[in-house]
């Protein structure tokens, strides 16, 4: 397709047309939305091509998450379409979801003719103006001549530096009004520039740091996957040539071989106790494409006291935020373990392997604790067993894994392995309640032949449930597994740790009867409630080539372990029940944090 | 880091974008972060290249001041972000009207102070005077706690960097 359209052919195109053909031209294949009053000419072009195929969500906070999970499993920008007021309204918690953890997504709203903006018009809504501080950057297009430039520069600063979702709220007279087209090339962003060349002088001083540490370690995030998987192959490159052991964030999960004897699994609050020692007791820390995020750091006084810190990330901001580092690097990931690659093998002479072993022996001793150790005991079935089984049985498929937010989440992290990048979509800066179904209807929707699991719990399925008609409609295979125990698990649990168990409506009166709930819809519903019928029942879901909904009926009482309470340090990590005796008062600091 | 680190006043200067939603960016980064602004003064300075500056004054500790500096620079439409403080030595000025009311002695009392503090006269009435003032923000301080006005109009700290360097956009 030409970059640009002849004036004659382009002059009687109305804007609605402006929108679709610049669509077009960046490559947008699928679009997440939900019609109404202020984006009908665009519904109306969409209906009459057939490059872009529109997917009809049932509440529009779905439609982000969904823009997001085919965002995070493919790498492109995810495409939202809503219309004004509530439409646009609904996007928020999504669009703050996509921002925290840095998913390229434009949502494109419909708005009140630009004459009415302001008169408190129905479906109204100030929506740059809300979307403003959850966002990385928005528009409201006033003027025809404006409209194919900023759907480009939308995608352009959703997809480059730091990725994020971007808004462009559409007054239904520009859609209607006639606008001249111009293609991706006319993006004029005069101040806008993110660095990705790192500076080779501290990507050096990094590579010295590295050539002399005792104990390092890696510590790697999410920023990492969004560098893409090149950026992962180099990523495990320099871990394998250096011998040093890797943590990965949540988000992280999959940028590094889990199977890998160098992984030392997630760290954190509900990460391993081998990762958060080594974090504690390293004397150097490469952080590559993570955010030193508070569920990360634990108490930041009492965080890795004794190490040097290395930060590559793509966002200034985001270095010497929460803690202060001893070698910044500005710049994309693959560029950076680019560098550090080759100046660690120009200086490979001097690298002295024999010299981890000590370090690696104690690794080996925090490990040998196996800290994510749990007894299947009963005929009840153990959450940890669930997400054990369900990872040993699609081990040889093309699988992908969301979640929602609570305990499940942390055993599928924990217990779920990944070898792969991109696999692993999970809420985790946000922490939102209901990200996992619609999202496993966007990585089904641009991963047909996969495996596409949700694993879930019960609180967190019934908020985004509706989505179970998306599922049928567009029949995506989906296999959802909720995780039930009746309880809004994590609140639960924190309630008994540290409120002195009055759990206040926590508990989930009056689920619905799940398999029946599925059967409703039209999809196909399952339960385990006994250890012996896990296996089948996860034999059945995967085989079917429907929307599954599988509800696993779980040990209400389990709780997650490892955990370092809020306000604690990494070496104040707790274990199991049997090894903790009763909770302890956790301090008045660590009571307020979340 | 250290949380009782002392507080330091910075005087950062913004180029940015004249477009709808700049300032309120701007501001929405230091409200919703919880940083201070004592002082923020917009206006467009080039007109052909439509880029407007944005001089503020906030105070907080180093680590507060790096951060509002690495948000800032994040905006979409923002160009440079300088920090006149760190980067100096600046000229910074602050416009004020400021208006008197008393008796005739008292008027008279103003005026010798205007005269030696170098404010201008710019409206006179029997009963009342306005001045304007110029200067510092200490210097404009200093002038108000002098007079005692019962009104007072502040522009704002305007500052710009001594020296042949300037702030101006990267090519674009």
């Amino acid at each position: 397709m030409p970059a640009t359209a002849s004036a004659t052919e382009t002059s009687q195109l109305t804007g609605a047309q402006v929108i679709v053909k610049a669509l077009q031209d960046q490559g947008v294949e699928l679009i997440f939305g939900y019609p109404g009053g202020a984006v009908l000419p665009l519904y109306d072009v969409l209906f009459q091509q057939d490059k872009i195929r529109h997917i009809l969500v049932r509440h529009e906070q779905a439609a982000v998450h969904a823009a997001e999970g085919y965002a995070r499993s493919t790498g492109k920008v995810g495409v939202v379409l809503v219309t004004s007021g509530p439409g646009a309204t609904n996007t928020v918690t999504g669009l703050t979801d996509a921002l925290m953890d840095s998913t390229p997504i434009v949502c494109l709203t419909g708005q009140v003719p630009t004459h009415m903006i302001g008169n408190d018009a129905f479906q109204e809504a100030d929506t740059v103006g809300i979307t403003r501080p959850c966002t990385k950057h928005n528009y409201l297009v006033k003027r025809p001549e404006d409209l194919a430039r900023i759907i480009h520069e939308a995608f352009h600063v959703a997809r480059s530096g730091r990725p994020g979702p971007v808004v462009v709220d559409l007054p239904k007279n520009i859609q209607t009004g006639k606008a001249p087209y111009v293609g991706p090339e006319a993006v004029r962003l005069r101040g806008y520039r993110p660095r990705r060349e790192p500076d080779l002088a501290r990507v050096e001083e990094a590579i010295e740091l590295l050539l002399r540490a005792q104990r390092p370690i890696f510590y790697v995030g999410g920023g990492v996957i969004n560098a893409g998987p090149t950026a992962c192959t180099l990523l495990t490159e320099l871990v394998r040539a250096t011998g040093a052991p890797i943590t990965l964030t949540l988000m992280g999960l999959g940028a590094y071989p889990a199977s890998d004897p160098q992984f030392l699994g997630m760290l954190g609050m509900h990460g391993t106790y081998e990762a958060n020692m080594a974090m504690y007791e390293c004397d150097l820390m490469l952080a590559i494409g993570a955010r030193f995020d508070d569920r990360v750091t634990g108490r930041l006084d009492g965080f890795s006291p004794r190490s040097k810190k290395v930060h590559v990330d793509i966002d200034p901001s985001s270095i010497n935020k929460n803690v202060v580092v001893d070698v910044p690097i500005v710049g994309d990931a693959e560029l950076a373990l680019l560098a550090m690659l080759d100046c660690f093998r120009r200086r490979a002479n001097e690298h002295d392997p024999e010299r981890l072993t000590g370090w690696w022996r104690q690794i080996e001793k925090w490990r040998a604790v196996d800290s994510l150790r749990f007894r299947q005991e009963s005929r009840a079935i153990k959450p940890q067993t669930a997400i054990k089984r369900l990872w040993e049985k699609t081990r040889d498929r093309d699988v992908y894994v969301t979640t929602d937010v609570g305990q499940h989440q942390m055993w599928a992290a924990q217990h779920f392995k990944f070898d792969k990048p991109m696999r692993w979509l999970t809420s985790g800066g946000l922490g939102t309640m209901g990200f996992g179904f619609p999202a496993a209807i966007g990585v089904q929707l641009a991963h047909p032949e996969a495996t596409v699991l949700c694993i879930s719990g019960d609180a967190s399925f019934v908020m985004n449930m509706q989505e179970l008609s998306t599922a049928i409609q567009y029949r995506l295979p989906v296999k959802t597994f909720i995780l039930n125990n009746e309880y809004m698990g994590m609140v639960r649990q924190w309630q008994d740790f540290f409120h002195g168990s009055r759990r206040a409506e926590s508990y989930m009166a009056a689920l619905p009867d799940f398999v029946k709930l599925a059967e409703a819809f039209g999809a196909v519903g399952l339960r385990a409630s006994r250890i012996e019928e896990l296996d089948p029942v996860i034999d059945a879901a995967l085989a079917a080539d429907k929307p599954v909904i599988v509800d696993v009926v779980v040990e209400k009482m389990e709780n997650v372990y490892p955990m370092i309470p809020g306000g604690c340090a990494h070496n104040e990590i707790k274990l199991s029940p049997e090894d903790d005796g009763p909770h302890e008062p956790i301090s008045e600091e660590g009571m307020v944090l979340v | 880091m250290k949380a009782n680190e002392e507080e330091q006043r910075h005087t950062i200067v913004v180029l940015v974008d004249n477009e709808p939603g700049v300032l309120a960016r701007v501001i929405g980064l230091f409200s919703g972060r919880g940083y201070n602004i004592d002082s923020l003064t917009v206006a467009e300075v080039d007109k052909e290249r439509g880029l407007s500056r944005i001089n503020i004054v906030t105070s907080g500790t180093r680590v507060v001041i790096e951060q509002i500096k690495a948000l800032l620079a994040k905006l979409v439409p923002v160009h440079k972000v300088q920090d006149l403080t760190v980067e100096g030595p600046a000229v910074e000025r602050e416009l004020a009207l400021v208006k008197v009311v008393g008796d005739r002695e008292r008027l008279i009392q103003a005026l010798r102070i205007a005269d030696f503090m170098h404010a201008r006269l710019v409206d006179s009435r029997p009963d009342s005077l306005i001045f304007e003032v110029t200067g510092t923000s200490d210097e404009l301080d200093a002038f108000i706690a002098l007079v005692e006005p019962v009104e007072v109009s502040r522009a704002g700290v305007v500052a710009i960097a001594r020296g042949p360097k300037a702030l101006v956009p990267d090519r674009g």
